[in-house]
């Protein structure tokens, strides 16, 4: 039974206990306290359900490695699932309950029995439940997702914010343990800028645990002394609660900072991510115990050596009364001596080595206690809890010879370091036959931008186990009991039965035992890819990081090759799981993206606009009144512009300036038209196309000068555009004197449209805005209304129309002065909708809605604005192609059902017959299509093969519900076809 | 995560501040072109594993296009060079071969 | 080759799984081929079993360099659907979902397809008039897709977020019959399958050169020898350019990475695939409770497996705008893969200009959803030299001009 000690615990403190609850129940735990170390001291051993069997599950591990005791941690809008209890620092009043099981952890109903789990080895279900797609799909595959997952799926948004923040260093040392402060300790010392980041909350890693001296002094003093030097000096930062989540190319390292996981609800932020760039990344992240494979290694009680001396001296907290130890190695030997010494009784020691020595074992035995030699673990007996333990030979196959009462069992299978960061940029390891282990290979190091190493390793991550050898390393002397070496122990016992390796686990989480690996490569899963994808091995969220390499052993072993011949899988970031909150930081919500806002748009939202996202802009859709729908609003909005005079914010439309003696010459190749021969003051509607001859955006061009262009874009293709001439103006015809700027933000635009555009701005007063001083198509600057303004005569909606541009900073006033002015006129302002809607009934195309991408300017009529005198421009040998000049390509028409009614969006117009695959062959689509108030029915643009040659031809479009559509192909200028209204 | 040397401002700039261009170098055909030679310049691509003319905009920055030689393995970067030219510096070439002594030349 | 069933599991059950036998066998090569296949990746698995099973051409060796399924086959997040615009695409990918429905009983290998519906979220009045139009062109192409309105969104994924702020949810392009799959099971049941055909599946084996006599393939030299060959197809995606290059022609690919990554696993709290192009990032959840999770490519030449780091923020941030409860949640796992991406983002099945000579590549980001309706089509026209589900993905269309573009319908191409 596991219990607080009376005394010792370095990281508690007695004098704060904290309470909190677990499956609703009350418990105790010390602030200092680890959910798990409170659990475990609370007397609680059974805390967990594993993922495929549901079988009982207790604590393995006390640190990041934990694969079983994973919790529900919190209530309501702060639950989150899968928090593993051994990184958990225990707060007042924390939640927690235990995951996958029903009804209750004790008794679950989903446990699968002995039989069973026969049923159910490695890749079972790819060999099952292929009765037929319904059985699969409709009873399988729910029963199977409801049984899968762990923890309870949130429901609530999340309340915590998240922050992100950047750092740079020389040097980012990960993992606070003896050999990272001594790394971090001699870069500071060279003047080099320093990182040094610990995962949990407290300096030292397994030092103080394990004992030793450093330069003659205790590990405790030394970390302290260390310590200090460290925090006086301005060159360093030490981070805890920090974890080197992942380490990426360029020495590009995420560190991931649990801010206030132990501190929730007040108000700092819960995590935070550092995006570090760092010259060279050491990593000091220590090693991982092994677990050994013996028949019920995974029976809530059967511990890592190392995590019941860490419980014992860090928590005080003992995982059992009378224990045994299982190793092939002298290093578990210290738990012995940790458990005697805090007055727990140790059974045995069961070591696998024929003939172990040494100073640990000799101090063991002068104890006396009793040391097995040459022994196994055969079975352990017990379910929920360890009752006892049955030893035989290790040479053997599992016959017992005797069986010792316990109720918890330390096991230690050797240690492997934590190579992982070293690997996540391609660093490579390599395999130590003699110690046992992978380790980095420092001469194939992860590379950065000059092929310079980005990572090394040091102490126990780089294979130096032993507290000298670190010392050693760092230029410190260590020193510690001398070791014996570890024999590799991978099944236990050495030759164990059929029976007993369907009980010896691997992957605690997953369910993956001795049997499944075998099975995997007896089927020819032979990569290591294979067997770890067929057996699921190292894929639960502790990512197998107690399972891996005895995986990758017994696998070795089943195809008799060597574990360097089988290789490693691939580690992956982050080293363990991060939250998406971090990820994503402060970025969600309103400021999710930026929010581009016109100066007008505050008066927008105060008028109620019905917003629509164009690009990051946010563009009014329509302005609806009290009680008025959608479609409503659109319509009142066309009319009166159409009748009286509208206003459009048109300030998001793209301005660029393009200027210089070779202007002209090149527009002539961005545009399909000839813009060099663009009188000043006049404006043109000009095309732009991809060297691939697609159409890419549109706009009118204006010549402000002998050398000045200014290029208006779509709302959404300023900044792509803008890019696209700087593109060609750098790269391809960096000789041309030309410069561009993106003047979108610079100025706010406002369309003035309708019959009393003229009489509104004459009212505004400061410029003569007549036919005759202001033709169409042409511009001139002055004031309005004591606004300097830029004013250009063009129309998208075939009203009279002006198109003024004011300074950004004087946008809103602008807006307001037209609509005072206005007032007498029945000025209203009007959306998006509506411009579409007016435009189409002109026959005006959009971008974006005529044109997808593989639509090229002579498939839209618009032949009159490709120039036939130039020799060359963007898209015009793309547009030679044969596909390109195919008269069976779809051109532009208008459409109008025959019973008036609106056709549907996007509806195709059907051909005879059907296609060489079955489809429906096809000779057309609609590309825009509205109800036209004015006109009061519904019109539509499309593209139709031979179009523009079948006037008057009706087409049949299936709609929904089966229904077939029929339209007319007609000419798609529907309103005022004479043009009389724009012109005057 | 990219750091690439701006030849123009001359900072070494995180990835977030660049626009990727594709492949550098591309000589291109227009009106008069044969298809064969139209349609390599618009999709033929070395892709080459390895050693990587490309084009990189400072997009979030001072806005200039460079070109840089990169390593599309170990993304290794040789060195960035100002868009305006129609073939890589000698003295880059010379640094490839040295640093890549099996490296088939940028052609 | 032994049958699978629960019967077959159960009488294992009694001896400890001891009696099952090799999913495939590894054997030495021939010296002679009729059609060698670069790549056992799910395309040139499929490929090979179709040859077999279509056209009855079983001397076929399937030649891998690293191990089967190891590329993205194994990488990628699982989608199948097939409500694409363009009528060649849909009709290869729905060909491809029609076959996975039936492929865990045509394999004996159950590959786990789950049509659990996928939906494409409208969020922009551009997008939704996109999907509209997507809906339409898809009932006369024989994909059964539909245009949902927002309750009906909000009802199958109760965790989205309908209502913005930034980019509300104005409705979706809804393909019932889509789903997902186990990736890896797709590539080891092709793979039994070819291997009980007497196919030879040659892993850990490198193409090094490619032999070819008076502009005809005659063979190839691999890391075990050189093997001689009637046709030669190669699919091996991002790797397409390196062979091509052996072969001495160039296609229009960049290779580039894209990355993906897991949430840790959670009981089930999203039933159908949800595509939030606008935002560029989709989600699922395995059948083992883990949240899938992609998003676009990185967009620089790649051959590393591994992305940038700023693209799994933006795509996170994306997800959580749209599904705000998983903030709390965990990402477990990170990986990229190497997609191959042509000038039009449509795949490549075409004759090359070396006779014999058969490339299938460029499914860029959208491979996985297509591997038994590309396998098929690829095994036609090698064997036969034209197929109808291949005849627009020649690489003529890029000389003509004559493009496949899907960009219209998704930003995100999965």
């Amino acid at each position: 039974m596991s219990h607080r000690l009376s005394s010792g615990g370095r990281l508690i403190d007695r004098s704060k206990p904290l309470a909190f609850k677990f499956n609703r129940r009350k418990a105790r735990g010390f602030a200092g306290d680890t959910l798990a170390s409170a659990l475990l001291g609370s007397g609680r051993t059974l805390l967990g359900r594993s993922f495929k069997y549901h079988r009982p599950r207790g604590l393995v591990a006390s640190g990041a490695e934990e694969p079983n005791v994973l919790v529900n941690l919190g209530r309501g809008n702060r639950h989150e699932p899968d928090q593993r209890a051994t990184t958990t620092e225990l707060f007042e009043g924390a939640w927690a309950t235990s995951q996958n099981h029903w009804p209750s952890l004790g008794f679950d109903i989903g446990a699968v029995n002995d039989f069973a789990s026969k049923l159910m080895p490695a890749g079972f279900y790819y060999k099952t439940f292929m009765h037929s797609l319904e059985a699969w799909h409709s009873l399988f595959e729910p029963i199977i997702r409801r049984a899968a997952g762990l923890g309870k799926a949130p429901t609530k948004p999340d309340p915590d914010r998240y922050e992100q923040a950047y750092a740079y260093c020389d040097v980012l040392v990960a993992g606070g343990g003896v050999a990272g402060l001594a790394a971090a300790l001699k870069a500071a010392k060279e003047g080099k800028r320093v990182i040094l980041a610990e995962q949990t909350a407290h300096w030292g890693g397994r030092a103080p645990v394990d004992g030793g001296l450093i330069d003659g002094q205790t590990p405790e003093i030394w970390i302290q002394n260390t310590l200090q030097a460290l925090e006086g000096m301005e060159n360093v930062r030490l981070m805890t609660r920090t974890m080197v989540a992942g380490l990426h190319d360029h020495g590009y390292a995420i560190l991931y900072e649990r801010v206030a996981d132990h501190t929730p609800g007040d108000g700092r932020p819960r995590h935070r991510l550092w995006r570090t760039r760092a010259g060279i990344t050491q990593v000091a992240t220590g090693a991982i115990e092994r677990p050994l494979a013996f028949a019920g290694n995974d029976v809530p009680g059967v511990m890592l050596a190392s995590a019941v001396r860490d419980y014992i001296v860090n928590w005080a907290v003992a995982p059992g009364k009378r224990l045994v130890i299982v190793t092939n190695n002298d290093d578990a030997y210290r738990t012995a001596l940790c458990a005697l010494g805090a007055g727990l009784e140790v059974a045995a020691v069961i070591d696998a080595r024929p003939a172990p020595t040494g100073p640990l074992v000799e101090a063991l035995r002068e104890r006396g206690v009793k040391v097995l030699e040459g022994r196994a673990i055969a079975k352990v007996k017990g379910s929920k809890a360890v009752k006892a333990v049955e030893i035989a030979s290790h040479a053997g196959e599992g016959g017992a010879v005797e069986v010792i009462d316990c109720d918890c069992v330390a096991m230690s299978g050797g240690w492997s370091p934590v190579v992982h960061l070293y690997s996540h940029a391609g660093g490579k390891v390599k395999w130590d036959a003699a110690a046992v282990m992978f380790r980095p290979d420092a001469a194939k190091p992860p590379t950065g931008d000059k092929g310079q190493p980005i990572a090394a390793a040091v102490g126990a991550a780089n294979g130096h186990l032993t507290l000298d050898a670190i010392c050693a390393e760092a230029g410190m002397v260590g020193q510690v009991e001398a070791e014996a070496p570890l024999m590799p122990v991978w099944v236990m016992p050495a030759k164990a039965s059929e029976a007993l390796k369907f009980k010896a686990f691997l992957d605690y989480q997953n369910d993956v035992k001795v049997s499944d690996v075998q099975l995997a490569a007896r089927e020819g899963y032979a990569s290591v890819e294979h067997t770890k994808r067929y057996t699921t091995l190292g894929m639960a969220t502790d990512q197998g990081k107690l399972s891996n390499i005895n995986g990758l052993a017994i696998l070795s072993e089943a195809l008799g090759q060597e574990i360097p011949a089988t290789g490693t899988t691939t580690f992956r970031p982050p080293y363990t799981p991060i939250s998406f909150g971090a990820i994503t930081g402060e970025a969600r919500g309103e400021i999710f993206q930026p929010l581009r806002k016109t100066p007008m748009h505050d008066w927008h939202q105060a008028k109620g606009a019905h917003w629509e996202p164009v690009g990051l802009w946010r563009r009014p859709y329509t302005y609806p009144r009290k009680g008025e729908k959608h479609r409503e609003s659109v319509n009142r909005e066309i009319v009166n512009t159409r009748t009286n005079v509208g206003l459009l914010d048109a300030s998001t439309l793209g301005k660029i300036v393009v200027k210089g003696p070779d202007a002209g010459r090149f527009l002539d190749m961005m545009y399909t038209n000839l813009m060099s021969t663009l009188p000043v003051g006049k404006c043109r509607y000009g095309l732009m196309c991809s060297d691939n001859g697609f159409l890419i955006d549109d706009g009118v061009v204006v010549r402000l000068s002998e050398d000045t262009w200014l290029c208006h874009t779509t709302s959404g293709g300023a900044d792509r555009i803008h890019g696209h001439l700087e593109d060609w103006l750098q790269c391809e015809w960096w000789d041309w004197k030309v410069y561009t700027a993106n003047l979108t933000e610079q100025y706010a635009q406002v369309a003035v449209v309708g019959p009393k555009a003229r009489k509104l701005l004459e009212k505004l007063g400061g410029m003569d805005v007549s036919r005759e001083a202001l033709p169409f198509m042409t511009y001139r600057e002055g004031t309005l209304g004591g606004f300097p303004a830029r004013v250009f005569r063009i129309s998208f909606s075939g009203e009279l129309s002006y198109e003024i541009a004011v300074p950004a900073n004087m946008g809103l006033a602008f807006w307001e002065a037209l609509h005072k002015a206005g007032e007498e006129f029945g000025v209203m302002p009007y959306g998006t909708e509506a411009l579409h809607v007016m435009r189409a009934e002109k026959g005006f195309i959009m971008i974006g809605d005529e044109t997808d991408g593989t639509v090229i300017p002579q498939d839209l009529g618009l032949g009159w604005a490709i120039s036939k005198k130039k020799a060359d421009y963007l898209g015009k040998r793309a547009q030679e192609r044969k596909h390109m000049t195919d008269p069976d390509r779809w051109t532009l028409v208008g459409l109008e059902t025959l019973d008036g009614s609106v056709l549907p969006d996007g509806v195709y117009a059907i051909d005879e017959g059907v296609n060489e695959n079955g489809q429906r062959k096809v000779q057309g689509r609609v590309t825009s299509t509205y109800y036209s108030p004015m006109l009061k029915k519904g019109i539509a643009m499309g593209l139709v093969k031979h179009g523009p040659a079948r006037m008057g031809e009706v087409l049949e479009f299936p709609a929904d519900g089966g229904k077939v559509i029929q339209a007319r192909i007609v000419d798609p200028v529907f309103y005022d076809k004479a043009g009389e209204k724009a012109d005057v | 995560m990219l750091t690439l040397t701006c030849p123009c401002c001359g900072v070494t700039v995180e990835e977030t501040e660049l626009a990727p261009g594709g492949e550098a170098h591309l000589k291109r055909f227009g009106p008069g072109a044969s298809d064969a030679d139209f349609e390599t310049y618009m999709f033929a691509r070395k892709n080459p594993k390895g050693v990587h003319f490309e084009r990189w905009r400072h997009a979030y920055g001072c806005g200039k296009w460079f070109l840089a030689a990169r390593c599309t393995v170990t993304w290794e970067v040789f060195g960035t060079y100002p868009a305006q030219t129609s073939e890589p510096p000698a003295e880059l070439i010379a640094k490839i071969k040295e640093k890549r002594p099996g490296w088939e030349g940028w052609k | 080759m032994r049958r699978y069933s629960i019967f077959a599991v159960a009488r294992e059950a009694l001896r400890y799984h001891s009696g099952w036998e090799k999913a495939w066998a590894s054997p030495e090569p021939k010296k002679r081929y009729d059609v060698i296949v670069v790549g056992a990746g799910g395309h040139g698995l499929a490929t090979a079993y179709y040859l077999g099973k279509v056209h009855g051409i079983k001397n076929v060796a399937i030649i891998e360099k690293g191990w089967l399924g190891g590329g993205n086959t194994g990488r990628n997040t699982t989608i199948i659907r097939s409500n694409y615009l363009q009528d060649p695409s849909a009709a290869i990918y729905e060909k491809a979902r029609a076959l996975y429905e039936g492929l865990s009983q045509d394999l004996n290998y159950n590959v786990m397809f789950s049509p659990r519906g996928l939906l494409m979220l409208a969020q922009s009045e551009h997008e939704m008039r996109g999907y509209k139009r997507t809906v339409y062109a898809n009932n006369l192409q024989n994909v059964e897709t539909r245009w949902i309105e927002p309750k009906e969104v909000k009802k199958l994924v109760p965790i989205l977020n309908i209502a913005g702020p930034r980019y509300p949810v104005l409705g979706a392009l809804y393909q019932e019959k889509g789903g997902t799959a186990r990736h890896d099971a797709v590539a080891w049941g092709y793979a039994r399958a070819c291997s009980d055909m007497g196919m030879d599946l040659l892993q850990n084996t490198e193409v090094t050169g490619v032999r070819t006599a008076e502009g005809k393939v005659v063979g190839v030299d691999t890391s075990r020898g050189a093997i001689d060959c009637g046709k030669l197809a190669i699919v091996v995606a991002g790797h397409s350019s390196v062979l091509a290059g052996m072969a001495g022609f160039r296609l229009p690919i960049e290779s580039m990475a894209l990355q993906a990554w897991v949430s840790e696993p959670i009981k089930p709290t999203i039933d159908v695939v949800v595509m939030a192009n606008l935002v560029h990032g989709y989600m699922s959840q395995s059948d083992k409770g883990e949240l899938v999770i992609g998003g676009g490519t990185d967009g620089f030449n790649n051959y590393s497996q591994r992305g940038s780091w700023h693209h799994v923020e933006e795509t996170t941030r994306a997800l959580i705008e749209t599904f705000p409860v998983i903030s709390r949640l965990k990402m477990l796992r990170q990986w990229g893969g190497i997609v191959d991406m042509t000038g039009d983002r449509s795949p490549i099945l075409s004759k090359t200009p070396v006779e014999g000579i058969f490339v299938n590549c460029g499914w860029g980001t959208g491979g996985f959803k297509a591997i038994p309706g590309s396998g098929f089509a690829m095994a036609e026209l090698v064997a036969k030299g034209y197929s109808p589900l291949a005849a627009e993905f020649g690489l003529h269309r890029f000389k003509e001009g004559q493009f496949i573009d899907e960009s219209v319908a998704a930003g995100v191409a999965h």
